[in-house]
């Protein structure tokens, strides 16, 4: 069984050493607010000999990605890191990496998009990568983000799969905290991930292959998207295989959905990343005093896991969806639209109402959250949803 | 260096039958620079362009090599990724220590001195062992004859008409060789596919080179030129002949021109025969074309003050 360690450390640091446990063979990144401390400190696992790994200090994140292109196609394990208008300039190489099959892992630093330019977290950056077709995972706390980033090294590399798979932690709050994580011993997270072992290397010379071809003309584009849509459906075993395999080593249990307080709730709030902590803090205290309320926490964002959403949100009477980014002229956020489409099925329709909060960092109050399980109560009891999306907590005079 | 008579020995690694066309500047380019690999295992990048949709068209390919193509602007991107794990898989015990390969990006000119140029820069910058080659044909072909920095001043282009108000593009055309000669890589050179010795030659430098090199091709397109498809070699020598194009090397910094021009003819000749320059030659367009001899003349007369004497 795996030593355990207890550090007091951010969730960058945290990241960065899950890298180096599963050592990559390349890692080309480029520096960016809040993602920078993930890559300084591989440079100095580098610096100091601590990894095989070969550093590409690239000169944009376009030809971050790029060279992370070149060096997976060449049958290399690679990683890197991004954030915000760094994952906006990659956007073309994104869809390449998907489509080329390529199992890189990233982690992205969760960060607005300009304009105007702002530094601070939301989840502008990555709804932007939505379609890209990565693997995405969420985490609410570093010890997610370390865990997810082991994971996404076998998820991405898993014969069925082989997709990039992107591991988001929130900008500031979850890169910077010092949170308490539990990380493992490298031989146990080295014997976790293996190696990698690539059917298509352009290093294979005896094998030569072409990576990259022209598939116009009535070539076979329209099939290959067929197989990556096949391959991000075989991703959803694979997920919760490698996260059950996983947790008979860390103790910690995973779920693409995971819930609090639904056994008996009444309403309940679904949300993504750090804000799941504010949310089930209220919930907490909300309980104490009788409510029925519960939280909904998604974990994986690629696939979306509706079945498990649509599970988990049957039978209530009202359900609000808190989505730090927004989609401007849908009728609402990225997370509501996937919450909603989920419960079509459902039996009997449950109101959902959407909430944008907290973009650009904005705070995140505990009395915001109060609001919204408030509304909830008011629409269980039989009163009027308000008009989504609600800007929640956004000053009166905007 | 090899004489014609290894170099017929050496294998051609981009196969006959890819569907550029007759005449293309750019197959002659890639071939010789080919030739210059040796026997060693060679891996491509290229960029998006005529190179690349012509000659993988999937499920074919042209290459006898591992190939990548990934994007426009960043088969040396692409390519410093494969060469940085190359060295992390010797680094990992996956290769042998021992191994020799060769890395090798292509991109024509749209993907190297406009939308690559970033790109190019941080590779080179970077000092992989990588050998980068432009295929200069002096626009976007592929897209169908826009002009490009490295279009020359006056040519006809999609982008750059011919009118009342314009007559073709009004700027210079960009130096890249010597923007990468001055970033201070091992080996930059230009070479010419009229000159296949001189340019297999550098290509050979270029892949002994340790770190990162640079090789600019004059590479006419016979579409894009308006001249016909028998034409390309020709066209080629009067560039080298007037000094449009002058065959150079910059070695750790040093200037030589490899190939001497004794006497120098008038840009005329290589403008002439081109469709592209037709209206340098109506009447009212004199002063242009005296612009663009002038640019030339001093474009040379620099060259040959940075060129050492021996």
């Amino acid at each position: 069984m795996p030593e355990h360690k207890t550090l007091a450390a951010t969730g960058n640091t945290v990241v960065a050493e899950a890298m180096r446990q599963c050592k990559p063979d390349v890692m080309a990144a480029y520096p960016i607010t809040p993602q920078t401390t993930i890559v300084e400190e591989y440079a100095a696992m580098v610096a100091k000999g601590r990894v095989h790994t070969e550093y590409v200090t690239v000169e944009s994140e376009h030809s971050a990605m790029s060279a992370c292109i070149g060096a997976s196609a060449a049958g290399a394990r690679v990683m890197t890191a991004t954030s915000s208008q760094g994952l906006a300039l990659m956007w073309e190489e994104l869809h390449i990496a998907a489509g080329m099959r390529l199992p890189i892992v990233m982690a992205n630093a969760n960060r607005a998009l300009s304009a105007p330019i702002n530094i601070h977290c939301d989840h502008s950056d990555i709804m932007g990568a939505r379609d890209a077709g990565w693997v995405t995972y969420f985490a609410e706390t570093a010890q997610e983000a370390y865990d997810n980033t082991i994971m996404a090294c076998r998820v991405a590399e898993h014969p069925d799969v082989m997709l990039p798979v992107m591991t988001t932690l929130d900008g500031f709050i979850t890169t910077h905290s010092i949170d308490r994580v539990s990380v493992m011993d490298d031989e146990s997270v080295s014997g976790f991930v293996g190696q990698y072992v690539p059917k298509t290397a352009l290093l294979d010379l005896e094998n030569p292959v072409m990576h990259g071809a022209f598939s116009g003309l009535g070539g076979p584009y329209f099939e290959f998207k067929k197989q990556q849509r096949i391959a991000m459906e075989n991703a959803r075993k694979v997920v919760k295989d490698v996260a059950e395999e996983y947790a008979k080593l860390s103790g910690r249990p995973f779920d693409v959905v995971e819930t609090w307080g639904m056994e008996d709730a009444e309403t309940a709030i679904v949300v993504m990343g750090s804000t799941a902590g504010n949310t089930r803090h209220v919930a907490r205290d909300l309980r104490a005093k009788g409510e029925r309320m519960g939280l909904v926490k998604i974990r994986v964002w690629r696939p979306f896991p509706h079945v498990e959403l649509a599970a988990a949100l049957k039978g209530l009477k009202a359900v609000a969806v808190l989505d730090r980014a927004e989609s401007f002229g849908a009728e609402g956020g990225p997370l509501f639209l996937e919450t909603r489409s989920a419960l079509y099925d459902a039996a009997e329709r449950i109101p959902v109402v959407d909430y944008i909060y907290g973009l650009g960092g904005s705070d995140v109050k505990l009395e915001l959250i109060e609001r919204a399980y408030k509304d909830l109560s008011d629409i269980a009891a039989g009163g009027a949803a308000p008009a989504g999306p609600v800007y929640l907590g956004a000053r009166e005079e905007a | 260096m090899a004489n014609l008579k290894e170099l017929t020995r050496r294998e051609d690694r981009l196969a006959g039958g890819h569907r550029l066309c007759a005449g293309c500047g750019a197959s002659i380019a890639v071939r010789q620079v080919l030739l210059g690999a040796g026997e060693d295992p060679v891996v491509v990048g290229c960029a998006t362009g005529c190179l690349e949709v012509s000659t993988t068209i999937y499920p074919y390919s042209s290459w006898k090599t591992p190939f990548i193509h990934n994007a426009f602007e960043n088969s040396s991107a692409t390519i410093s990724g494969v060469e940085a794990a190359f060295n992390g898989l010797k680094r990992a015990g996956k290769i042998d220590p021992d191994k020799k390969v060769r890395f090798v990006a292509f991109g024509g000119d749209g993907g190297t001195y406009d939308i690559g140029l970033q790109a190019l820069s941080g590779a080179m910058e970077r000092g992989h062992d990588m050998v980068y080659v432009c295929y200069d044909n002096g626009a976007y072909m592929n897209t169908g004859i826009q002009r490009s920095s490295a279009t020359p001043k006056g040519a006809w282009a999609t982008t750059a008409e011919v009118g009342a108000a314009q007559q073709g593009k009004r700027q210079r055309r960009k130096d890249l060789t010597q923007i990468i000669a001055a970033h201070g890589v091992p080996y930059a050179a230009q070479a010419s596919v009229s000159h296949w010795k001189d340019l297999t030659d550098k290509a050979e430098k270029a892949f002994n080179t340790p770190g990162a090199a640079f090789l600019n091709v004059f590479a006419p397109c016979p579409r894009g030129w308006r001249i016909p498809s028998s034409a390309t070699v020709e066209i080629a020598k009067a560039a080298v002949q007037t000094g449009f194009w002058p065959l150079y090397e910059v070695e750790d910094g040093v200037f030589r021109q490899t190939v001497k021009v004794h006497n120098r003819k008038p840009v005329e000749e290589f403008l002439k025969p081109q469709g592209r320059f037709k209206h340098l030659f109506a009447p009212g367009n004199e002063a242009l074309l005296a612009e663009v001899q002038a640019d030339v003349d001093r474009a040379w007369d620099a060259l040959l003050g940075r060129c050492s004497t021996e």
